[in-house]
């Protein structure tokens, strides 16, 4: 969720009242807004810093206010007070057109076909006649980056050029060439330089560095010129110096390249829109028509939804009303956002409660009926639950427990931040043993159990995903002496629980087994119906070792899906 | 044991009194030692209230090691006086005495001694007083026969500067009769025996009185994980309320149901490597529902069912990669789709179990967690059906102002987010997600154009660490669990009457 911060005084003037800390947080609150910190320039820094930097910063009250993440009309103090204001009825929903210059012909961006292989789309407008001040230019250059940083994904999708039309002349080119081909002088640099230089040059940039391996690699980095070969950008890196705007700035020529067209137009509308305000004239619409949700008049709905800046009318036809979408709503795709906002304007708050009328039968999902009923008992056998993570590293699963990671059959994750979420978890016993070595100050025996799932990679047909879960229960006794006989009794005292006899063939029976994990001699396999459900020993002295234990210890781990 | 003579002689003596005896006393009359005499009173004090006894100090003055010496040899002045010859003692040979030197001093400011610094070989002393009386030496006598009484206090503080007495506190117990006062005895039983209970013994004994103020022995448990406790409830709440539980035992799930299905767009920054765990093996799913696949490419794509759609392009490759699952919607998704294959039923649904973020791990922040959700399809359902099932919800929790804020979320619309006052916070805090499905995420499921589906989430450790007053949530989830916490933790149920969110 975007987070945009507004100088308090200046937000309280454009809404034309001052509001208390709370009342400001409550009108958030209806709007579907979050006023999330009341703070300063010098707070913030002296939190982020020292206090000794904040020493000259300004101490002027700003709101933090989060911002739905669809709602890119709200990211600056002009769109947030225009939806506010027109939300308390205090001013009437705008309506934006596009009009075309007094000298006649509109300005005309071309894009040539070279630009398919790195930046497909871009498109333009122009804001006329427009006067900034200098907290007007800070909101639009705040409002690009809010952009740039969101809808825009850090420029990868869509990157914003705005110029000072009056120091250049269209028609425009948008192309793509060689970047040694590409020499310009670029924002805030004295010198021209290549393409391929800038490049460089940015390396260390704190800011740009960011952005450079969005064309980096490519045969052709974009790029637009004017009708005089003059460079306006090189999106989505850097603009050139000699078109750049300024406070005395009067035409805004506004470029957007992108590699989503929709997402690119959305971007365009919003700057234009947002800033319109501070120009003579502005620009475009929608129309769309929705009907009338349950019992409120068609005229109640029709005004709730003019108040939510969709400028609405009854057709006359049944209960239909038009709506008029304006540009700055990108977010709204399809009736049910209209109705959305008809009820936001209606406040939640204030619908009545109701409750769905039909009957259902509950039922549980029988594995975890089971696992819950198994859970209970194991517990009341005196063992203590532990909840461990379901990922790990491959040494856990692996190397720890004397296999190797390929035959463990686990699930590998590719952009693990730490070794502590390189697998899925195949089996419990290291959750557990991590458990025992982060709680060696307890007093002995310990007797942990876990009932949970591990993931396994699975090929069969049905299992879509090429792994599939598998609930297992996992049982450790660890004590001065090994205590196989205990973790044999809970063993026993299970298939008790799960109704199965001691029995060759039809009930349970072990016997002798081999694996890694256990000490030679010491482990057994569990089996069931003559099927292979599990093991129990006494754990390797080296499996011990590695996980930084040093007290003897048995364990049992088994699948309990058979059993349902 | 405490020495049955003395018990007994303790209960003749108590007998005799008028009101009471001090232990001191005894011990000196008894001629025992005091801490014998403090035995036999601990030992009656445990057989029911045959004595009473207070503790009490006092203040004694004691002779100090120099001032025995004194009591005995007398002070080292009187000393200095008796072995002074008629015919004088050379002032050197003096002080080669061991009292010589102090003695001196005093016998000289006494004026019971004179110098004779005139005579040859060296100052000579002579006693300058017949007889003289030892005062020094009484006072310590009747200090040490008890008759300190006798002393003025600037006397007593005299002796105390020549480190001759010190004062010391003595502990005693003044002891009365108790309300079951005998002289005889009985030997008190510990515990029922077996044999009383056949014999009938029980009756004629009498028992020792137990400590209640001790705790019990510590019990050799089982115990259960708080967090698993506090599923079980919600489980419970879901059930009473007739909501069938989803089978969510699938961490690893395609990116098609867990983001596409849900009209989630591929470039949404919930998908990136940044917030979500890709898998490297088994990397892909290329199995998936043909036509149903097509209309979800068709309504991001270009739109339909009533949408404008995202307008881009959708990219069945982006669908194909496998993740672990960034919410149990999946799941909810997967059985919206397969009731929408059948003739249509209402349906209540839920799942409480692990979800997986690849994000920046803090306090509150773990890379998995358990997601608890609800999810309600039925015919015409309104937002006010899902405030109000909401409203039920949480007043099984205890909680029962509740508010509702405009959100926004990619799959449902309208979406809320729940708040409810926190009594012991003075505040309203987030307790949920919820909205409606959007009709691009159901109708390319071929669910009826009339059905709605409402949904509500909210994790499990939230609450869970509320409730047991943890701030740091690898206390809870995962190995570094404080066991100690599990062994100590609380029942889930509203023990006391608190309710789930406030305990």
């Amino acid at each position: 969720m975007p987070t945009v911060g507004v100088k308090r005084d200046l937000l309280f003037k454009a809404l034309g009242r001052s509001y208390t800390d709370e009342e400001f947080d409550e009108l958030c609150f209806q709007f579907g807004l979050e006023l999330d910190e009341i703070t300063s320039e010098k707070e913030l820094i002296s939190k982020e810093q020292n206090d000794s930097k904040a020493a000259g910063a300004s101490d002027v009250i700003l709101y933090k206010i989060d911002v739905p993440a669809n709602r890119y009309d709200l990211l600056c103090l002009e769109g947030l007070v225009r939806g506010l204001q027109v939300f308390k009825n205090k001013l009437e929903a705008p309506r934006y057109v596009r009009v075309s210059p007094v000298s006649g012909q509109p300005q005309k961006l071309i894009i040539t076909k070279e630009t398919a292989a790195v930046r497909p789309y871009a498109v333009a407008a122009v804001l006329r006649d427009i006067t900034f001040t200098q907290e007007r230019y800070d909101s639009f250059i705040e409002l690009q980056e809010k952009l740039h940083q969101n809808i825009c994904r850090k420029r990868s999708i869509v990157a914003i050029g705005t110029h000072d039309l009056d120091t250049t002349s269209g028609p425009f080119t948008y192309t793509a060439k060689p970047p040694s081909e590409i020499c310009f002088q670029p924002l805030n640099q004295t010198k021209e330089f290549t393409a391929t230089e800038l490049m460089s040059l940015y390396r260390t940039d704190s800011h740009l560095k960011h952005y450079l391996h969005i064309i980096e690699d490519k045969p052709v980095y974009p790029v637009i010129y004017d009708s005089n070969g003059i460079v306006l950008s090189m999106p989505p890196i850097i603009n050139g110096d000699h078109t750049k705007i300024s406070l005395k700035t009067k035409n805004v020529f506004i470029e957007c390249t992108a590699t989503d067209l929709t997402k690119a137009k959305v971007v365009l509308d919003t700057l234009v829109t947002m800033f319109s305000q501070y120009s003579s004239q502005p620009n475009l619409k929608h129309v769309f028509i929705s009907s009338s949700p349950h019992s409120e008049s068609t005229e109640t709905v029709a005004q709730l939804l003019t108040r939510m800046c969709l400028l609405s009318k009854l057709t006359g036809v049944g209960d239909q009303i038009e709506v008029e979408i304006p540009p700055t709503r990108s977010d709204i795709i399809h009736a049910c956002d209209i109705v959305e906002d008809a009820a936001i304007a209606y406040g939640f708050n204030n619908i009545t409660r109701t409750t769905p009328r039909s009957y259902t039968v509950a039922t549980q999902f029988p594995l975890n009926k089971l696992t819950e009923l198994l859970r209970q008992d194991v517990a009341a056998a005196g063992f203590t639950e532990v909840l461990t993570f379901a990922l790990c590293s491959k040494e856990d699963v692996g190397d720890k427990l004397g296999k190797k990671i390929s035959e463990t059959g686990a699930a590998h994750i590719s952009n693990p931040k730490t070794a502590e979420f390189q697998v899925a978890r195949t089996t419990l016993l290291p959750g557990l043993l991590k458990t025992i070595a982060a709680n060696k100050k307890m007093p002995l025996p310990l007797k942990l159990f876990e009932i949970s799932d591990v993931v396994l990679k699975d090929k069969s047909k049905g299992v879509y995903v090429g792994a599939r879960n598998s609930r297992r229960f996992c049982a450790v006794y660890y004590n001065k002496s090994p205590g196989f006989e205990v973790i044999h009794g809970l063993m026993d005292r299970t298939m008790q629980l799960l109704g199965v006899k001691p029995l060759r063939g039809e009930g349970y029976h072990i016997q002798a087994a081999e694996d890694s994990i256990f000490f030679p001699g010491r482990c057994a396999e569990i089996f069931v119906d003559g099927k292979s459900v599990g093991r129990l020993g006494v754990l390797h002295p080296n499996v011990v070792t590695r996980f930084e234990l040093t007290m003897p210890c048995s364990a049992l781990e088994m699948d309990i899906e058979p059993f349902l | 044991m405490a020495d049955t003579g003395v018990v007994e002689a303790l209960l003749l003596g108590l007998e005799k009194a008028e009101d009471g005896v001090d232990s001191l006393e005894l011990s000196s009359s008894l001629g025992v030692e005091h801490q014998v005499v403090v035995g036999a009173v601990k030992s009656l004090q445990s057989v029911g209230e045959v004595i009473s006894a207070e503790q009490r100090s006092s203040k004694h003055w004691q002779l100090t090691e120099e001032g025995v010496e004194i009591s005995e040899l007398g002070s080292h002045e009187a000393r200095v006086f008796e072995c002074i010859p008629v015919e004088g003692l050379l002032q050197s040979e003096l002080m080669k005495l061991p009292f010589g030197k102090i003695g001196f001093t005093k016998a000289m400011s006494n004026k019971w001694i004179r110098v004779d610094k005139t005579s040859e070989g060296g100052p000579l002393i002579f006693r300058s007083v017949q007889t003289i009386v030892d005062q020094v030496r009484e006072k310590l006598l009747n200090v040490l026969n008890g008759k300190d009484a006798e002393l003025e206090e600037k006397e007593k503080s005299e002796l105390k500067k020549r480190r001759l007495l010190s004062e010391v506190t003595v502990k005693s117990y003044w002891i009365t009769k108790g309300s079951s006062f005998s002289t005889t005895i009985t030997k008190q039983e510990t515990e029922l025996t077996p044999e009383m209970i056949v014999s009938g013994n029980w009756k004629d004994n009498k028992f020792k009185p137990y400590n209640f103020e001790a705790m019990g022995v510590p019990l050799d448990c089982g115990h259960l994980h708080p967090l698993m406790k506090v599923r079980t409830q919600f489980r419970q709440i879901f059930l009473e309320m007739g909501f069938t539980e989803m089978p969510t035992n699938n961490f690893i799930e395609s990116s098609f149901w867990n983001f596409d299905s849900l009209f989630q767009p591929q470039q949404h920054p919930a998908r990136d490597q940044h917030d979500t765990f890709f898998l490297s093996d088994p990397a892909l799913t290329l199995d998936f529902p043909q036509d149903y696949l097509q209309r979800v490419k068709k309504v991001h794509t270009e739109g339909g069912f009533g949408s404008q759609g995202y307008k881009y392009e959708w990219k069945v490759e982006e669908a194909q990669k496998n993740i672990l699952r960034t919410h149990t919607t999946a799941v909810s998704a997967r059985m919206l789709y397969k009731l929408a294959q059948q003739k249509f039923t209402p349906v209540k649904y839920f799942s409480i179990d692990r979800v997986f973020r690849n994000e920046t791990l803090d306090a509150t922040h773990l890379a998995e967690f358990h997601q608890i959700e609800g999810v309600v399809a039925d015919y015409d359902l309104t937002l006010g059906d899902l405030m109000g099932v909401l409203h039920q919800f949480f007043t099984k929790l205890g909680i029962t102002k509740l508010r509702f804020k405009p959100a926004y979320n990619p799959y449902t619309e309208p979406s809320m987010e729940v708040f409810s006052y926190h009594e012991g916070l003075e505040k309203w805090v987030e307790v949920g997600n919820s909205g409606v499905f959007r009709p691009e995420m159901l109708l390319p499921m071929g669910l009826p154009e009339d059905v709605s589906v409402i949904a509500w989430g909210l994790s499990l450790e939230r609450p869970t660490m509320i409730k047991y007053g943890i701030n740091n949530i690898r206390e809870l989830v995962g190995h570094k669990v404080n066991l100690q916490m599990v062994y100590d933790g609380p029942i889930s149920s509203d023990g006391r009457g608190l309710p789930l969110f406030t305990a």
